[in-house]
Parts: structure tokens; sequence; C-alpha cells
């Protein structure tokens, strides 16, 4: 269970999340919908440890995340997969997908690995820049499937991608998610997350304004839809 | 024009050309990753030939004994440095750094002045590596000749580790996102020190190596380094394999010079330096901003 209590948190002078409270269960898909600059991409970082300044708590295993460094919130089993993808330009593609060290025991095997993304098999020698969004993205959450993190971040995993890409990640993650891995799912698409996620947090201007179990969900979405609407 | 004379010149151009290629890849690397710009390096260099002789004088520890403790001595001291005063600055502009490593060379050197005096100290030549080379064109020092080989050889060593181990893929990886490389588990302050301290200890190897070469004086880093830095102004920041050509590329050019326009010899690297800043600011080899 990951527990976010009264998050604050700063980019320099710039207040971001006012008090956000949010509960993650264990082996449970819960996803986080808001616009652009809602914070959704400031409380992954936070419970990365990715951000200079926060205040409030963010439990884990019985620590406080936010007294931690971001290499020793990795270690604690929890890996991300940020919005931009963060593949390095400098590495191959197969040296993208070794790069993040194996922090546990019970991490998914290459075999498997490769089964689900071909694709980065094939190109392995290629420079990571190189592969095509879908590609990156593939790269991106298959390279933290590898470490044994049984908590995983994905921010905006199908942004940009076209319609068979997203169809894959959503069975990419149907699959991690039916091996009990807790996923927190950053989306501005809400029919992505429809019927993936277990429970939906809305978010607006830096704070939490709705929780959603989903099977509430598509009675909602009417409302959800607007929030997200530009 | 004398061909044996110009194919002399540069081969001996070559052997300076190796301790600029050994200086400007520790630069690369250090400023590749932590964004400093070294001038401490000369001063690391120095201290590794001051090391091999000071090693020799009350130890009786010969060359081949201080080309391994100098560069771990050096290595150590880096990883102080690093840690008591460099990792300070990483917030702020590349100039802070640059400030501190030249208050801290400057220091240092005249630390070393004060202790060993100004004059140039001799450091002899390993008894295995005396004699000469016949080159068809020229008798070449055998010491020169290691130098060159050696030299390449622990060029192209750091090159493969960089470019072609899990460790330099993480070290690349870190040059590239320090904080996502930080958040997959791998602690980069640490990463970031060792860095440092290689990056030094590669100048003292190089500074024991010119032991021998060069008169072991406090001011012989600061001379070699005011060139390396035109070394990899033209050469272009952050390219490995770059710096290297680029270091024993300028030494043949400044050999060429030597047998062709001597008057020009200490100033060519600078000229081209010139001509690279106005023609290609990015250098030779450095990635378009």
């Amino acid at each position: 269970m990951l527990e976010i209590r009264e998050l604050h948190a700063w980019y320099g002078e710039s207040h971001v999340l006012h008090g956000l409270n949010m509960d993650v269960p264990e082996g449970k898909v819960v996803s986080l919908l808001g616009r652009n600059g809602a914070g959704k991409t400031t409380t992954m970082r936070a419970i990365m440890g990715m951000m200079g300044k926060t205040t409030g708590a963010i439990s884990f295993g019985g620590v406080n995340l936010l007294k931690l460094r971001s290499d020793q919130i990795a270690r604690k089993g929890i890996a991300i997969c940020p919005e931009d993808r963060g593949i390095f330009p400098s590495l191959t593609v197969t040296e993208n997908l070794f790069l993040p060290p194996v922090i546990a025991k019970g991490g998914m095997d290459l075999d498997r690995i490769y089964a689900l993304f071909p694709n980065i098999k094939e190109r392995g020698s290629s420079r990571g820049t190189q592969l095509s969004g879908g590609e990156q993205q593939m790269l991106a959450i298959a390279r933290i499937l590898r470490t044994g993190a049984r908590t995983l971040l994905l921010d905006e995993p199908t942004e940009g991608l076209a319609p068979v890409i997203v169809k894959q990640i959503a069975r990419t993650i149907r699959e991690i998610k039916e091996l009990g891995y807790t996923i927190i799912l950053v989306e501005q698409n809400a029919h992505f997350v429809e019927g993936l996620a277990d429970v939906h947090y809305l978010m607006e201007n830096g704070q939490i304004i709705d929780r959603l179990e989903g099977a509430e969900f598509a009675a909602n979405i009417g409302r959800v839809d607007k929030l997200l609407a530009v | 024009m004398d061909v044996y004379l110009i194919l002399s010149q540069m081969t001996l151009g070559l052997v300076n050309g190796v301790f600029y290629a050994i200086l400007s890849l520790g630069l690369a690397i250090i400023f590749g990753l932590l964004g400093v710009i070294n001038f401490a390096h000369g001063v690391f260099f120095m201290l590794g030939a001051f090391i091999a002789y000071a090693l020799g004088q009350w130890l009786g520890i010969g060359y081949w004994g201080a080309l391994i403790i100098a560069p771990l001595l050096i290595g150590m001291l880096g990883l102080v440095v690093e840690v008591t005063f460099i990792r300070h600055l990483y917030r702020l502009d590349h100039l802070y750094g640059l400030l501190l490593t030249l208050g801290l060379a400057l220091f240092v050197e005249g630390f070393i002045r004060i202790a060993f005096g100004p004059q140039g100290l001799p450091y002899s030549v390993p008894p295995s590596l005396r004699g000469a080379v016949n080159l068809g064109y020229m008798m070449l020092p055998m010491y020169r000749a290691w130098v060159v080989v050696a030299g390449v050889v622990l060029c192209l060593a750091t090159w493969l580790i960089i470019e072609w181990t899990p460790l330099g893929a993480k070290l690349r990886a870190a040059t590239d996102n320090p904080v996502l490389v930080q958040a997959f588990g791998i602690n980069v302050p640490v990463m970031l020190t060792l860095t440092y301290g290689a990056g030094v200890a590669l100048a003292a190897l190089g500074g024991v190596m010119a032991a021998p070469i060069l008169s072991v004086d406090p001011s012989m880093g600061t001379s070699v380094i005011i060139v390396v830095f035109a070394v990899v102004v033209i050469g272009g920041m952050g390219s490995i394999l770059g710096s290297i050509v680029t270091g024993l590329g300028l030494g043949l050019l400044e050999g060429l010079t030597k047998a062709v326009f001597p008057q020009a010899s200490s100033t060519v690297i600078f000229v081209a330096m010139v001509i690279i800043l106005v023609a290609r600011p990015r250098g030779l080899f450095g990635k378009a901003a």
C-alpha cells in the first residue's frame, strides 16, 4: 500500500501540489486523470523522489519516501516510466533495457520481455532514440519490468501513439496487472483507463477532486471527459 | 624539404600528442558527467610526476611501481576534492567549477613550489626502457616509443570501457539524464565522485609517464594544460573518441610545424583553435547544441 497524505510540492517558487491525498492498494491499478498542468507528473516525480521541495508524507512499506533519495526509493521496489519516456540517446536499445539495475528477484525474464516486445529484440543494437515513438514507449516499460520492482509508475504511456500501439500497451498493462503488479497510471485519455484501472483519481490544480471505483467509472465518464476537455 | 626531418619531428610530436590525448580524455569525461571544467587537471598531472619522484627519492620505488601507486594516490585525492569542494557547485553555472578548480590549481602549484623548489627535478628513464628503436628515418628513444604505445593503448582502453561496457553505459546514461538514472536505483552522487577520481587518476598516470621526458617541475601541469584546453576546444567537449583523435592529431600538427616552420610550433595549436572557434564553434567532434 502506498499512501499519500497532504503532499505539497514546488518547482522553485511555483507551488504545484496543494495537499494531495491518495491511496494505492497493493496489486491494484490506480489511474490519475487530469488536464495538462494538473500536477499528475509532479505527483509521480514526488513519489520517485525526483522533486526538489516537498512536504507531507508518502508512506510505503512503513517508511516515508519523502525522506529518501530517489535511488533509495527505487531500491524499495518502485520504478518509473517517465512521460518523455526517458530513453537515453547515447545508449543502444539493449543498453537502455539493461540500464536499470535489478533491485529484487522476480523481475520479468528476458525471454518473456522479448516475447511481449519483439521489436526491442530486433532493434537491439540501434540507438535508443532511433526507435519509433511506440517502440520507445515499449522499451521504457520493458526496462522497468526487468528490475523486479513491483510498483510501477506509468506516466501517460499512450501519449501521441497510434491506436494499434495504444491497444498493445493496454494489453501489456493488463498482463502485468494479472501478475500482481501495483500500477499508478497517469492518463488524459479516460477511455484508455476505463476497465483497466480498479480505482480512478481525478485531479485538478494540484489536488485530488474525486475518487471513483472502477465500477462507477462508466456512469461518470461524461463528467470525467468534461474535466479532461481542454 | 627534408622528409626524414618532417617524419621524425612528427613522431616526436606524437609523443606530446599522447599526453594531450590522455589529459583531454579525462577532461572530457569529467566535463561530460559533472559539468565541471576541471582547471586543476594539469596540477594532478604534475602531482603524478612529483609522486613518482618522491617515491623514488624517499622509498626507492621505481617507475613501474610509481605507474600504479601515483594514480591510486591521486585518484583518492580526487575523491576527497570532489566530496569536499566540487560537489557543492553542481547546481551552479559551469563558471564556478572553473574558478574553484583554477584556485585549487594555483594553491597546489604554489605549495609544491615551496616544498620542492621552482627548478626542474630529474627523473630517469627506467633501465628496461633505455636505448633506442630504429624507425628507418630516425632513432627513437625506446622510452618515447613506449609512451606512444602505452598511451594509445590506455586511451583506447578507456574509450572501450566507456562505449562498450555496462559501466560505460551507466556513465553515458548519467551524462544524458542523471535524475532518471538515479531514479532507477543508481547512486549517481557516488558515481560522480568516482568519475572525478578516475579522471584525475588518468591525469596522474600521464604525469608519471611524462616525468622522464619533461623535467619534474611545479609548472609542468600548467604549461601542458593550457595547450590541452585548446585541444579540447578544437575537438569539441563531450566526445571521448574525439578528444583522443584531436589530442594525437594536434601533437602531429605541432611536430610538423616544428619541421617546416619552427617559429610557429608553439602557437600553431592556438591558431588552429582560433580557426575552429570561428568556423565551427562546437569543435570538430562536438555535438550540435
